[in-house]
């Protein structure tokens, strides 16, 4: 009984902490929307409104209320699921953001998977093999892949598999022919597919995603990587490492086993932030891939001065990262013990 | 990130020439266009102003009359098949072409020619000036537009205007919508603006068939077109915002045309012999705003001098060669009484002079917002070093679209560079751009003789007479004016040669589909 009354207290606290950092999130962006040099009137009404139009706008848009005032609002429409409306496409914000949002997770996730999939074993063998060949070659791929912009690696890519090679498909989620036989159910293209039973199509949505999904992969990877050598490096020098080869513990039984249990929880905080990351930043691969997601919906929206897009925007990405946080923690109870 | 772009987009264009062919690959009976148009905000013909949506407006609506084609400047009669002016200039009849079908199969009557007007009118968005122009307002529209019998439509105005002016504005703003379908979606009296803005019911050439905003745009064939159907049954627009991918796409034969292509690109395909590049000089101006309440700007002599600081056959032959030609006058070429005189070069000599004779001899420093559009950037930065060469600094504030057009709007620049357009296909569209509002407004030079003499022009009956007129007003604003304009923007289409029939027009909603074949 107590110990569920203290579960219950602590979904209770972890709830109204989530609420009052989305409040706050909401309440800075907002702020700062507001702040823009930019008036947002004057960017809508175009060339030819009267002093008067313009008024009306200002009027209608709520936008001579105190900026307290328009926040209330704002946040109250929010509570009830209602983002608004686009500035720039009229459509209703929410729809919108539920269109880009799968396009950005089916590429992020695949993203992260490769750069797991790679980045760890990478990672371990480094450190195994510190200074020598294999981790000057790690550490070299990882810096490539962390100092080389993406999107120039996103054009190199097209240009060498699809240009030049014709072993992938272009940009854009599906060939442009086949855009509108899709019915969207889930919104991850792969999955539509699927669900529409055509294997052609599925191979073709698979195929479009290989070549911008291994990109985010190998930014990812070379992330992870370079975290996994240095807390593996970390480990490998502590006295219990020292004490199981003394015991005739076999190397690889070190690594995997006594080694990797340690290493494995701070490495769900990394692959967390680098999932954050590519869910949220990889504008750049969307726009060269003409891939309609989060990321360049977002920037769309700042360069359109369309504030309250970016404002809806702003809330998914504060979810997701919240939701990442939640998922870490869960992560770690169940990897590490003592977090219990 | 821009080297880093430029590297990218040569090193596609070292592969490129190295040479792969595309064969096509997008359905034979579909058009397929990497296309730009983030700019669309709504689909209802009362409210579309911007370059992509009134493309679309063009190829899926029809218009009492449009502008001819074939002959620039001139009328072209579309749903109506007939119009007269009365004698004293003020009442002007339509005729509506029988046998219109709107794509609900209703049967297009003077009724909804009536609607469509008032319609501009009464939801009063962006084009509604264009009308409000001729005393079509909110109060006495109802009065002023009427419908003499099923195919007949009056228009009154409120004074005698040149025919010709209320013809070129309606080309823009006529649009016939199907009066029961739209008003079958009315809801608390908005005329189905809510429905309309994402929805469709016209009778052109083209029906539509989604739009999914910033994302695709598809049209199908309207086979009981009274012009007779289009040869292509489908059209798709994908919006592809990096004219990199655009050209790759185009090359692989995924796309059948490229609208997009910067100049570097241009010239980087002009060798593959798959590909055709159609191009159309559109009614739109590169040029800069001098804020005259800048007190150097306010001097005449240095505005003068500043014309001569610009390198206009340079940036033509390089930057703007495939994009721009050289053009100097507020009046674009193929418009009534354009003059293409273009007298000034760059002569630094010739601006020193005119900078001691304003008493600053040694020049000074001054801002200009300039967007992070490639082809504005590449300006300004050509500006300002033919500039610095007679002492004027200029500091360039870099920001995006909005931001600067923003600022601009409300007057807070020093020197703005940028594009303006016409907003219909008649010269006082940009005599009053120009010389009234708003672009004199912005740079504070609304002068008393500029706008009686910019309203003279427009209600001047005599086309010759008033071509004159404006020949006249665009010497003085040369001399003048707080504009230095620079170059007449060229629209371009990279075409794969098999797709004919593809037609860019002189304005900007004039691209036209409907003649389309792919072989």
């Amino acid at each position: 009984m107590l110990i569920k009354s203290r579960r219950l207290r602590g979904l209770l606290n972890s709830l109204g902490s989530v609420a009052v950092t989305l409040f706050g999130l909401l309440l800075v962006t907002f702020v700062i929307s507001r702040m823009l040099p930019a008036d947002p009137v004057l960017a809508i009404v175009g060339d030819h409104a009267t002093d008067e139009y313009v008024e009306r706008v200002r009027e209608q848009l709520g936008l001579n209320e105190p900026i307290l005032v328009q926040f209330w609002i704002y946040f109250t429409n929010v509570i009830q699921g209602d983002l608004g409306q686009s500035i720039r496409t009229s459509q209703p914000i929410a729809q919108e953001l539920m269109n880009v949002f799968p396009a950005t997770l089916e590429l992020a996730t695949l993203g992260t998977i490769i750069g797991i999939i790679f980045g760890i074993p990478l990672g371990v063998l480094a450190a195994v093999r510190k200074d020598t060949l294999i981790d000057h070659v790690v550490r070299f791929v990882g810096l490539v892949g962390y100092s080389v912009p993406i999107f120039w690696l996103g054009l190199m890519g097209l240009l060498v598999f699809y240009a030049k090679l014709d072993w992938l498909p272009g940009p854009g989620r599906l060939d442009f022919g086949y855009e509108d036989m899709v019915t969207p159910v889930t919104g991850l293209m792969t999955v539509d597919t699927l669900i529409s039973g055509d294997m052609d199509l599925f191979k073709n949505a698979l195929g479009h995603l290989i070549l911008p999904a291994s990109l985010l992969g190998y930014f990812s990877l070379a992330y992870i990587s370079r975290m996994t050598r240095s807390l593996m490096l970390g480990q490998l020098s502590q006295e219990y490492i020292l004490t199981a080869r003394v015991k005739g513990v076999s190397e690889t039984r070190i690594i995997w086993k006594h080694a990797m249990g340690n290493v494995l929880v701070p490495l769900i905080t990394v692959i967390a932030l680098s999932y954050g990351n590519l869910l949220e930043g990889s504008v750049l691969t969307e726009t060269v891939f003409a891939w309609r997601g989060l990321g360049l919906y977002i920037t769309d929206s700042i360069f359109g001065q369309d504030m309250p897009a970016v404002m809806g925007g702003t809330i998914v990405v504060g979810a997701v990262f919240i939701v990442i946080n939640m998922l870490t923690d869960v992560a770690y109870r169940l990897l590490d013990p003592r977090a219990q | 990130m821009n080297m880093l772009l430029k590297a990218g987009v040569a090193g596609l264009a070292l592969v490129m020439a190295s040479g792969f062919t595309a064969e096509a690959k997008t359905p034979k009976d579909t058009l397929v266009m990497a296309w730009v148009f983030d700019d669309i905000i709504s689909l209802d013909p009362a409210e579309i102003y911007e370059f992509s949506s009134s493309e679309y407006m063009a190829n899926t609506y029809d218009r009492l009359v449009v502008q001819d084609l074939d002959n620039p400047g001139a009328i072209k009669l579309q749903a109506a098949e007939s119009w007269s002016a009365s004698d004293d200039g003020k009442v002007i009849t339509f005729k509506i072409r029988p046998g219109i079908k709107f794509a609900s199969g209703n049967e297009m009557t003077a009724e909804d020619a009536e609607f469509s007007i008032e319609r501009y009118v009464l939801l009063d968005k962006s084009p509604a000036f264009i009308m409000n122009q001729f005393g079509l307002k909110k109060e006495t529209v109802k009065d002023m537009v009427r419908v003499k019998d099923a195919s007949t439509l009056e228009v009154e105005l409120d004074a005698p205007y040149a025919p010709s002016f209320f013809l070129n504005c309606l080309s823009f703003t006529s649009a016939v919508v199907d009066k029961k379908e739209v008003m079958s979606h009315e809801v608390n009296g908005d005329l189905g603006y809510d429905w309309l803005r994402t929805n469709y019911a016209g009778s052109g050439p083209f029906v539509l068939k989604g739009w999914k905003p910033n994302e695709s745009l598809v049209m199908e064939a309207n086979d009981a077109y009274w012009g007779g159907a289009p040869k292509i049954k489908r059209v798709l627009a994908k919006n592809v915002t990096e004219s990199a991918t655009q050209q790759l796409l185009l090359q692989k034969g995924d796309v059948d045309m490229a609208r997009n292509l910067t100049n570097d690109q241009l010239t980087a395909i002009a060798s593959d012999k798959n590909i055709t590049v159609a191009a159309t000089p559109k009614a739109t101006l590169w040029y800069m705003g001098l804020n005259t309440t800048n007190p150097n700007l306010a001097k005449p002599e240095v505005r003068q001098a500043m014309k001569y600081l610009v390198d206009y056959d340079g940036l033509a032959n390089t930057s703007f060669k495939s994009i721009g030609i050289k053009h100097q006058t507020f009046l674009p070429e193929g418009q009534l009484g354009a003059d293409n005189e273009t007298p000034f070069s760059l002569n630094v000599e010739k601006a020193k002079e005119l900078l001691a004779k304003a008493g600053v001899p040694d020049g000074f420093n001054i801002t200009m917002d300039t967007t992070n559009k490639t082809e504005t950037r590449l300006l300004s930065a050509s500006i300002q070093n033919t500039m610095a060469k007679a002492g004027i600094n200029i500091i360039i504030k870099l920001a995006d679209n909005k931001t600067t057009l923003t600022k601009y709007r409300a007057s807070q620049h020093d020197i703005y560079i940028g594009q303006w357009g016409s907003d219909y296909q008649d010269p006082h569209s940009n005599a009053e751009g120009y010389l009234m509002a708003p672009l004199a407004k912005r740079n504070v030079w609304q002068l008393p003789e500029n706008e009686k003499a910019v309203l003279a022009a427009r209600d001047e009956k005599d086309n010759t007479k008033r071509a004159a007129m404006y020949m006249e007003l665009q010497k003085q604003a040369l001399e003048t004016s707080p504009y230095i304009i620079m170059f007449q923007q060229i629209e371009t289409a990279a075409i794969l040669n098999n797709v004919k029939g593809f037609v860019i027009g002189p304005t900007f909603d004039l691209n036209l589909y409907a003649n389309v074949t792919k072989e």
